[in-house]
């Protein structure tokens, strides 16, 4: 199954204007500054958010079509999105939030397990920690057995050991899976260590495309700002590419 | 002292609280999550019973309520039997002038959850209606909670409206609060005392009973 995705819309500051596609299996990360239109990206993607003018196609399925007034309600397109902040259902405990919408519901407590939190099953998510629940959002999203994976900043309010341990923990689960992931991130480090694509993006616009099985290992993140952007790379918006690597070397 | 009166004020208090707690519920949901044309004008017609003096409502609810009103002609269709000066009659002045009541809580705690989560709702399948049930009544259990003490407390208290619509007749419309100032008229302050010693404890044993389940709620002990 693969993902198309190609979408217009005005935003206060900029124009939001990208294209681009997803294949079963792979990670792609979209990586930029705060603010260049990436969550605004996954939320068209989960349908809670609609362009002004696009498409958006999963295989033969067309989840919208502003030409032909077409729109699949989020209910229906079975993405799992995990949020960047903590959005779990307080009312529930880490069981019932796994359960909250499970394909089935005598998968549970399998999950449960595999994602390391069986123990703290009958816990509320408010007397749980924030990797905790972070992994729980993962589990409840998965629960659902999603055709396509959103991750919005998700491991952004952790600290640096419990973000790197679920980093690991999502390298492992990519294996596992057969579905696109989109994961966001204004982390460069995360998006080269995660990420089997990486787009980055600078206010609205993706601005090239990393393939990082191409990348060279040891290779610094931020690549060596060229001499003539335009001739190296063969862009041809000097600005932008420009915004970039201040974006890149600034969250450096 | 005759116990009637106070058994129809609780009567009538227990009544309207169920009814306005379920018919409040979605009313709030609309003005909260729901944008449509004329909304605040909507918003503002369902508070008017909090500002507008007794009197003036129940003289406008004694109009629609008669036989030859629009809610009273309705009700004699369907029933066979008037509206105006029976205790049906009385439960929906009580709707109307309690519904603002029943509404401001419940609005505070649906604008309180956090829209995320409606929206993770949503993603993971469930229709607004099942969000509803599932999403936003659970987690505005206690808002529900002090719409509930308050409309009780309120209806208890009624009177104005009570005596525009209902009068005064004995096991039908005599509530608590007439009984005690017919007493007071006639005299039996003793009557009217004892009413009163009685209506305090109740108010304040039901306002702990909601506290407690309130706390329950938030903290989960």
């Amino acid at each position: 199954m693969e993902l198309n995705i190609s979408i217009r819309k005005k935003l206060p500051h900029f124009d939001l204007d990208v294209t681009f596609g997803c294949r079963k299996g792979r990670l792609l990360v979209l990586v930029g500054p705060s603010g260049a239109g990436k969550t605004t990206i996954i939320r068209m993607l989960a349908g809670l958010d609609r362009p002004d003018k696009g498409r958006i196609q999963y295989g033969g399925e067309t989840w919208l079509d502003t030409e032909k007034n077409l729109f699949l309600a989020p209910q229906k397109r079975r993405v799992g999105y995990v949020f960047q902040e903590y959005t779990l259902f307080p009312h529930l405990t880490v069981s019932g939030n796994v359960a909250f919408s499970a394909e089935d519901k005598a998968e549970v407590p399998s999950l449960l397990k595999r994602f390391n939190i069986w123990h703290l099953k009958d816990r509320k998510p408010d007397r749980i920690s924030g990797g905790e629940r972070q992994r729980c959002a993962i589990c409840q999203a998965m629960a659902r057995r999603p055709r396509l994976l959103l991750l919005d900043e998700p491991f952004s309010a952790l600290d640096a050991v419990t973000r790197q341990n679920l980093r690991e923990e999502l390298q492992k689960l990519k294996r596992e899976l057969s579905i696109p992931i989109i994961h966001v991130t204004h982390d460069i480090s995360e998006a080269l260590y995660l990420g089997d694509d990486v787009l980055p993006m600078v206010n609205g616009r993706i601005v090239r495309k990393w393939m990082v099985q191409f990348m060279l290992k040891g290779r610094p993140p931020v690549p060596e700002r060229p001499a003539e952007p335009e001739d190296a790379y063969g862009y041809r918006d000097r600005q932008d590419l420009s915004i970039l690597y201040n974006s890149l070397e600034m969250m450096h | 002292m005759d116990p009637a009166p106070l058994y129809l004020s609780l009567k009538l208090a227990f009544v309207t609280t169920v009814v306005l707690v379920i018919l409040a519920a979605p009313l709030t949901y609309l003005l909260v999550y729901v944008r449509f044309a004329g909304k605040s004008f909507f918003d503002a017609l369902l508070n008017l019973p909090m500002v507008l003096p007794p009197t003036v409502l129940g003289f406008y609810l004694l109009l629609v309520m008669t036989p030859r009103g629009g809610i009273g002609r309705f009700w004699q269709a369907v029933t066979g039997s008037p509206l105006v000066f029976t205790f049906a009659g009385i439960v929906v002045a009580s709707l109307v002038y309690s519904l603002p009541f029943a509404i401001q809580p419940m609005k505070a705690a649906f604008e309180k959850i956090d829209r995320r989560l409606l929206e993770s709702a949503y993603v993971l399948g469930l229709s607004p209606l099942a969000a509803f049930f599932r999403v936003i009544i659970p987690n505005a259990i206690n808002g529900l909670a002090a719409s509930a003490v308050l409309v009780f407390i309120h209806t208890l208290g009624e009177f104005g409206v009570i005596l525009m619509v209902g009068g005064s007749i004995p096991g039908e419309t005599r509530v608590a609060s007439i009984a005690i100032y017919e007493a007071v008229e006639a005299l039996r302050y003793e009557d009217a005392a004892m009413m009163c010693l009685i209506l305090v404890p109740i108010s304040y044993l039901f306002l702990l009973l909601i506290n407690r389940l309130t706390q329950r709620q938030i903290y989960g002990t």
